[in-house]
């Protein structure tokens, strides 16, 4: 096991790890942001921002082209929650970061708005199935959860070709949200999406993604703070297979003081080229006093040929902070774990099953939503088994 | 009742400048109703003869046999090994996160037995099996040896041992690093395992000191890949009182 945990006392220099950066780390906060096209060049894989990224598969969605098919949404949601097409510019919580986002926004023509109500507590979770139909589409969704309001929003993303996503997501004072947000394209499908969050006083939103299918698939996650109090939990599980991308990126900008971020992401590993991605990047400016934050990535590999980025990343500008750390570690699956549980009569398949379902369950408990962590459970199942027949036909060979 | 057989067992590992043998013609027969201690020096392969015979992968049997009942151990996987009825308490028992005592415990009787165990009796069992080695019943919530201390560690092994209660029991240094409560607990343990009748215990060890609390009807004493003598306790005692000198020096001229 190769583990990189830095605990960061306050005062300290900001750092950066990363092997072989080729391009010099720069300041999060100079980063471009636009809703113009043109201000961001067509990726080439060396900018820093691109560089895990296979860009050569992401030509359609670099385009400044109109989509060639809609993409099918469908809301299921409790009494009371308003949900309706707005004009893209309404809400502006989310500023393109990058080419894709940027014609993800100016070619999703509307952005759906998903509002619920201040004061409201809802009992069922709200369900947003967005379905990509094949061929380039765009979507731009806004949940926007009303002061003091609590609720459970789950976006389940799935079908086939190219999908661009922007998601702009406003907690307001005192709410709590809990935002679920699903990637399962199919097989060849290519889904990138950019979510900002802009966190009230003393409001909570817990994101989590979820990342279980198609071939390449980046989410960007940023969040915001809009006044002091603010907490954001943010929570990843991914298990990438032969063939598949999976790439998160995380920037969580602290600039309104007392404010909290706690990031886990979780992913597994297994088959030919499997690739996973983590950049965790956290800013704590000069203001945001107080300041409570920790980012952690864990990846469990499970087969050769399979490979894991991760890069966090603290920049710190007030030495006035409760604390801020990060930890990345990277494991392969340990044969000894095997031998062991063996050893007590459980067979080679079922030793893995509990292995693995061992590496996700504290983060699976952590979602807090049951139907995610059943339907989490059975995927993780399934792709286990598929993982082992691999296996089992790479020991024959 | 159980016999363990094995015969002139040649184990080697691979290495850097290829294989190496680490044992040189092993000959023990364990039936059950017997507990065996086999003492040795660091490095004679006490624990690759324990880890040979459950099967660990690093371990390349090069020729002999070992037979449970007449049943070729040595053809099953490390799972079949223990439904056959071996059991293997480990000397530094792995860490497995995420995995309760109790679910792993659960799936381990299962396996072993072929059938999910009663419910109510599991329970109460587990809930024995724990106090009985002096750990709380909570300990069945925490993850499977993580930040388990050296000693909690071993208790676990025990509490496994008489749960899944294997027809053979092999011992690999249970009682290194333990204190003397710990050892007294864990010994007792092992003792309430053998005095079931018709239970093999292999005891691998490389103290005395535990033998004050488990008494082996035999004593191998273990150098360099092989037996170099067999005796009853009072071997025993004479390497307690002049360590392992004779025989090494022994060893080394054949």
């Amino acid at each position: 096991m190769t583990a990189t945990e830095t605990l960061v006392a306050a005062g300290n220099r900001a750092h950066s790890h990363g092997p072989g950066s080729p391009v010099p780390l720069q300041a999060r906060s100079e980063r471009t942001t636009s809703y113009d096209v043109a201000d961001f060049a067509v990726p080439n894989g060396r900018e820093e921002d691109w560089r895990f990224t296979p860009v050569k598969a992401l030509k359609a969605l670099f385009a400044d082209e109109a989509g060639t098919e809609t993409v099918k949404v469908d809301v299921q949601a409790p009494e009371g929650v308003v949900f309706e097409p707005v004009a893209a510019d309404t809400f502006k919580i989310l500023k393109p970061q990058d080419r894709s986002a940027a014609v993800a926004w100016k070619h999703a023509d509307k952005a759906l708005a998903v509002r619920i109500p201040a004061d409201a507590e809802l009992s069922e979770p709200v369900h947003v199935n967005v379905e990509s139909l094949g061929g380039r589409g765009f979507g731009h969704l806004v949940i926007e959860a009303g002061r003091h309001s609590r609720a459970i929003v789950i976006v389940d993303h799935t079908g086939a070709g190219e999908l661009g996503t922007n998601v702009e997501i406003s907690v307001g004072d005192g709410a709590e949200l809990r935002m679920v947000t699903i990637q399962q394209g199919d097989g060849e499908s290519v889904h990138l999406a950019q979510h900002d969050a802009l966190v009230g006083r003393d409001a909570k939103l817990n994101h989590v993604a979820v990342t279980l299918g198609g071939k390449v698939v980046r989410v960007a996650t940023n969040v915001r703070y809009a006044g002091p109090g603010g907490d954001a939990v943010l929570l990843g599980v991914y298990f990438a297979e032969a063939g598949q991308h999976q790439e998160h990126r995380l920037f969580v900008d602290h600039e309104a003081p007392h404010c909290q971020s706690h990031v886990t992401y979780k992913g597994a590993l297994a088959g030919e080229s499997a690739h996973s991605v983590w950049i965790g990047d956290v800013l704590i400016r000069a203001a945001a006093e107080g300041t409570d934050t920790f980012e952690l990535n864990r990846n469990l590999i499970l087969t050769d040929g399979a490979r894991a980025d991760s890069v966090p990343n603290l920049e710190i500008e007030t030495g006035e902070i409760v604390g801020a750390g990060h930890a990345s570690a990277t494991g392969r699956f340990d044969d000894e774990q095997l031998f062991y549980l063996q050893a007590r009569g459980i067979d080679e398949d079922e030793a893995r099953r509990l292995v693995v379902s061992g590496f996700f369950n504290d983060i699976i408990g952590k979602i807090g939503v049951p139907e995610v962590a059943e339907h989490l459970h059975d995927v993780i199942e399934q792709k286990l088994a598929r993982t082992a027949a691999l296996t089992e036909a790479t020991a024959a060979q | 009742m159980a016999t363990l057989e094995i015969r002139d067992l040649h184990v080697s590992v691979d290495t850097e400048n290829g294989p190496k043998e680490i044992l040189r013609g092993v000959d023990l027969t364990i039936a059950g109703g017997q507990t065996h201690a086999i003492m040795g020096p660091n490095g004679s392969g006490k624990s690759t003869l324990a880890y040979s015979i459950a099967g660990h992968p690093k371990y390349n049997i090069t020729s002999g046999t070992v037979t449970l009942d007449g049943e070729d151990v040595l053809a099953m996987k490390v799972d079949e090994r223990a439904r056959a009825g071996l059991f293997l308490a480990m000397q530094y028992p792995v860490e497995v996160p995420g995995v309760s005592v109790s679910n792993f415990l659960r799936t381990a009787k299962t396996a072993i037995d072929g059938e999910a165990p009663k419910l109510r009796t599991w329970v109460k069992d587990v809930n024995k099996a724990l106090s009985d080695l002096e750990m709380d019943a909570d300990f069945g919530q925490r993850n499977v040896n993580e930040g388990f201390s050296g000693g909690e560690k071993k208790r676990h092994e025990i509490v496994q041992l008489e749960l899944l209660n294997p027809k053979i029991a092999i011992l690999d240094e249970t009682d290194s690093g333990l204190d003397i409560d710990a050892l007294k607990i864990v010994s007792t343990g092992v003792n309430r395992f053998a005095e079931q009748g018709d239970k093999g215990v292999l005891l691998i060890t490389h103290y005395t000191r535990i033998l004050r609390y488990i008494h082996p009807d035999f004593v191998h004493v273990f150098v360099d890949g092989r037996i170099a003598e067999e005796g009853g306790p009072e071997l025993a005692e004479e390497l307690e009182a002049n360590g392992y000198e004779r025989f090494v020096k022994a060893g080394a001229k054949s």
